[in-house]
């Protein structure tokens, strides 16, 4: 075990690898790739998470050709229609229509843009940030790991929630600065797994040998170790991603996050808290696009954990 | 033990000076604190006026040692919304929220611990995938969605708890639970994992060749060893509470540190922000500290290494 400066409580979200072994019988084994796929198709969870996730980008993308109404458009006459499967549903609004009549199917179809949009460009934004601090940790140790530990730990202990929203309250809220606010804040993750993924490879022959024959800092650390850490990668960064999402929808639930009208799902629960117990469909719908979102997220996440561990047996 | 102690006491105190730095600047750099002590409608030379009086016209780095040395006497100046000591204010909250996390930590440790051994006991087994889907799906679910779900089955359609206030414990269940769930995935992962490993070990064949009961092996030599990691995590989640507790007050309407960050954000009230920051950011580093300690008792490798 290598010495630690970072905080070994930390380290616990960076307990990757933990995948399931599969046994390699049969006589003839196959070629790799053929292996690979078998266990990408065979993975329940990969394959049913992939499978939703793609369906709600296409709904994202599709928006405007998907959506039966204009997602802003208000109809006071038309207000608090239940949705379909009660009694008094109409087809012209399946999921019936909020306490300012707006179609409610539209407002969810267009709020899973916002929700992407957050998730990807969150990710790409603390991705960048804690993948460059956690590869430079790790591969140079030594004082510049303790400088950016330090930076980790001084993050870790900043309460993010509570940052966040005051930081969205002074400058003022928008989808932008949500997602700049986060992307800031959410890269401990990336930095604590990067670092001890480059920990353990950077001791390897492959690396020894590209020092050795002479190789400049910036091809190993690009060439030869990045490629190597991308499995870890991958995973942190759709858990961020799931995390991202949830935490925007905290922060415009609390009013404090993307703004009306934009029909963003954590709003959208936010705005209809009083008319739950009468019409609870207008709080479960969009609770439950944002479960079935970071739950298909979190099912990818943890097939390519266990789909690249298994890869690493062979 | 006690020079891996001194660096991570040394590393706490640097993070701690840094946060501080962080929460002063915060706010300093992002509003004109005169134009928002002085209030809404405020003459210019009002305005001026309190920038001189309060030293808001002196460098940054001046206000910043004025404010800390004030800070570490629990001086965080005047509420601008209660119209009293901000220490004062964050102090009269923080009963509510202590409870509120203890109990939602006692309820993810009570839920999470037993499923995690359970689910060590039979890998792979339907009950060993039943805790795992629960925790696949609770991870996924957001919060607030849940605290209403609660709210809406035993708050308004069975009536059998309290849905707003802290009058009586029945107002914290429902809070507790809430808070406590989004802890139990990650202590019921650890739980699982650290039995698997103990299970595994040669000192539990050892035990279990001379013969000791089953249950004695289980709880006296394999848990114990297996729960200080957890924990440990548990003391890095309650950190997490206090400062994610912000989302199921509002919604429970507890008056705890939360609800008052969220109340004090929407009212421009720096002082008293400021102050709950710092708090939950010493004592997240408190935590921490705690937990690695603990850790490096328990594994000698971490305070050698």
């Amino acid at each position: 075990m290598a010495s630690d400066i970072l905080s070994p409580a930390l380290a616990h979200g960076g307990g990757l690898g933990d995948g399931t072994a599969t046994s390699l019988g049969g006589v003839l084994a196959p070629s790799p790739g053929t292996m690979l796929r078998r266990r990408i198709f065979g993975h329940a969870g990969l394959m049913i998470g992939a499978t939703a996730l793609g369906a709600i980008i296409a709904m994202a993308v599709l928006a405007p050709w998907l959506a039966p109404h204009d997602p802003y458009d208000q109809d006071l006459a038309r207000r608090l229609i239940p949705p379909i499967w009660h009694d008094k549903g109409v087809w012209a609004h399946p999921f019936g229509t909020d306490m300012l009549g707006r179609d409610y199917l539209s407002r969810l179809i267009y709020g899973s843009q916002i929700s992407l949009l957050i998730g990807f460009a969150v990710m790409a934004i603390s991705g960048l940030i804690g993948t460059t601090l956690g590869v430079l940790a790790g591969y140079f140790g030594g004082r510049i790991d303790l400088a950016i530990s330090y930076l980790i730990t001084t993050r870790l202990s900043l309460p993010v929630v509570l940052v966040a929203l005051a930081v969205v309250a002074l400058i003022g809220g928008s989808l932008w600065v949500v997602v700049a606010v986060l992307g800031l804040l959410k890269w401990d993750r990336f930095a604590v797994v990067m670092r001890s993924a480059t920990l353990q490879v950077r001791g390897l022959d492959y690396v020894v040998a590209a020092e050795a024959m002479g190789c400049s800092t910036a091809r190993i650390v690009l060439a030869e170790i990045l490629p190597n850490v991308t499995g870890s990668l991958v995973v942190v960064a759709t858990l961020e991603m799931a995390s991202a999402i949830l935490l925007e929808a905290a922060l415009s639930f609390l009013g404090l996050g993307v703004q009306p009208p934009l029909p963003s799902w954590g709003l959208m629960v936010s705005e209809a808290k009083a008319y739950m117990f009468f019409s609870a469909w207008l709080i479960n719908i969009p609770g439950f696009a944002l479960l079935a979102l970071v739950l298909a997220i979190n099912l990818v996440g943890d097939g390519i954990r266990d789909v690249s561990a298994s890869e690493q047996r062979i | 033990m006690l020079g891996y102690a001194a660096k991570r006491g040394a590393m706490a105190i640097l993070v701690a000076l840094t946060v501080s730095v962080i929460c002063f600047l915060l706010v300093n750099l992002s509003t004109d604190i005169a134009t928002a002590v002085a209030g809404e409608g405020a003459r210019a030379e009002d305005i001026e006026f309190i920038r001189k009086q309060y030293g808001f016209d002196r460098p940054l780095i001046v206000q910043y040692l004025d404010w800390l040395s004030r800070a570490v006497t629990g001086d965080f100046g005047d509420s601008l919304y209660f119209r009293s000591p901000a220490a004062d204010v964050v102090w009269s909250r923080l009963p509510t929220t202590l409870i509120l996390g203890a109990l939602a930590l006692s309820f993810a440790l009570v839920l999470s611990i037993p499923l995690g051994v359970v689910a060590a006991l039979k890998p792979n087994s339907w009950l060993d995938r039943l805790t795992l889907t629960i925790a696949v799906v609770g991870q996924a679910m957001p919060s607030f969605w849940f605290a209403l779900l609660l709210i809406m089955l035993f708050g308004l359609t069975l009536r059998w708890l309290p849905i707003s206030g802290s009058e009586t414990w029945a107002h914290f269940v429902m809070p507790a639970v809430a808070l406590g769930y989004y802890a139990t995935p990650g202590i019921m992962r650890l739980t699982r994992a650290g039995m698997l490993e103990v299970l595994a070990s040669d000192y539990i064949r050892t035990a279990r060749a001379k013969g000791l009961r089953a249950p004695s092996v289980l709880f006296k030599h394999a848990l114990r060893n297996a729960v200080i990691p957890v924990v440990a995590l548990a003391a890095v989640q309650l950190g997490f509470m206090l400062g994610g507790s912000v989302v199921i007050e509002t919604i429970f309407a507890l008056h705890g540190l939360g609800y008052l960050a969220w109340e004090s954000i929407l009212h421009n009230d720096f002082p008293v922000v400021q102050a709950i920051v710092l708090l939950i950011s010493l004592v997240y580093i408190l935590l921490t500290f705690i937990a690695d300690m603990m850790n490096a008792w328990l594994d000698p490798r971490i305070r050698i290494g």
